[in-house]
């Protein structure tokens, strides 16, 4: 078992005689990219945070607002994901297994959302309906 | 996909155990900071009280000038910067350059540690305006607790990441990897694929701070 271990290739738990013969070539250098690959999506981050910042700094408000920071966070999340954690170049396999149950989470997001609304309409229904700070707040 | 799924013994053809090991730690973590990031959703929909304004409360006064959120955006680019420098200590690991590996590690490390220093200032100045887990002077008490736990919680990651870069820098450093020397704790040879699943879960807090800096301080 330990006898391919030292080589730079993954290779199968237990006896690999039967790993696939693939990922041996494929994979042999590892995940080995152009350094300016690296250097350019790094730039891009850069000028990315740098817009959601600015978002900030110039007091955008309303749709514009949030709509721009989640423009510029899903292309930074993206870009981090795709190529400095290098799951552009993994098997749709792992690809999948990884990025389809954090979208669960939407649905937790969403009955979340409804409950918070619930809960702010009960509390301006019933506690502060005469102008006064919420019991719960003191 | 479906071949891949269905096939003998293994799933995941392009990654070793220990890098499909990390994915899955990191989606597990994932979910936690889903909990943290929508509870702060939820008590800030909730509250009828207003919300207090990061852009003012996170703004520090340099040469005289009030300027909003600028602390958050050097830790933004700092944290950036040290994503950078470890995707570089993958790629010269990989070529095996065992001292530019490892020098990159403490960079990353270094710029960890910085960020680390930053979350300490921010708090500090935080709990000296008078802001607690329970209340603070600005408005929504609810604010003081999403704050200390989201960001407490993403700072203990960082912390967390910089004693293991500093680990694998080490042990790169002496070239275990070239020698085959085997492991402290598990007794196995290593290899040089241990910084590119270090780089997975450093990548992966710079990537949670992408979701805290636009959820947290930009909404």
């Amino acid at each position: 078992m330990k006898t391919a271990e030292s080589e730079n290739v993954p290779v199968a738990h237990g006896g690999d005689a039967h790993a696939a013969p693939s990922p041996r070539t494929e994979a042999a250098h590892g995940q080995q990219h152009p350094i300016a690959l690296y250097l350019t999506v790094w730039g891009l981050l850069f000028v990315l945070s740098a817009c959601s910042y600015l978002v900030d700094y110039f007091n955008f408000q309303g749709a514009e607002r949030w709509g721009l920071i989640i423009l510029f966070m899903l292309a930074k999340a993206g870009l981090i994901v795709a190529v400095f954690m290098h799951m552009a170049w993994e098997r749709l396999a792992l690809v999948v297994a990884i990025l389809l149950p954090p979208m669960a989470v939407l649905v937790f997001v969403g009955t979340m959302a409804l409950e918070g609304d619930y809960t702010h309409f009960t509390r301006a229904t019933f506690f502060v309906s005469d102008g006064r700070q919420p019991v719960e707040a003191r | 996909m479906i071949a891949d799924w269905s096939s003998d013994q293994r799933s995941f053809k392009s990654a070793s155990w220990g890098k499909t090991m990390m994915w899955i730690f990191l989606v597990s973590d994932t979910f936690i900071f889903s909990c943290f990031l929508i509870s702060y959703m939820t008590v800030r929909m909730s509250t009828t009280v207003p919300w207090p304004n990061p852009s003012e409360i996170f703004a520090l006064d340099i040469g005289g000038r009030k300027i909003p959120l600028i602390l958050i955006a050097i830790m933004t680019f700092d944290l950036i910067t040290s994503s950078g420098t470890m995707a570089m200590a993958v790629n010269f690991a990989y070529a095996r350059e065992r001292r530019k590996a490892a020098i990159m590690m403490l960079v990353t490390a270094f710029f960890g540690a910085l960020f680390v220093g930053m979350q300490a200032f921010e708090w500090t100045k935080l709990i000296e305006e008078g802001v607690r887990p329970w209340a603070n002077p600005f408005g929504a008490a609810q604010f003081g607790s999403s704050f200390f736990m989201i960001t407490g919680f993403h700072g203990f990651h960082v912390s967390v990441g910089v004693i293991f870069l500093l680990i694998i820098a080490r042990v790169v450093w002496r070239g275990d990897y070239d020698q085959g020397r085997r492991g402290f704790f598990t007794s196995r040879r290593g290899r040089y694929e241990i910084v590119e699943i270090m780089g997975l879960y450093w990548h992966f807090v710079d990537l949670v701070w992408v979701f805290i800096f636009a959820f947290f301080y930009l909404w």
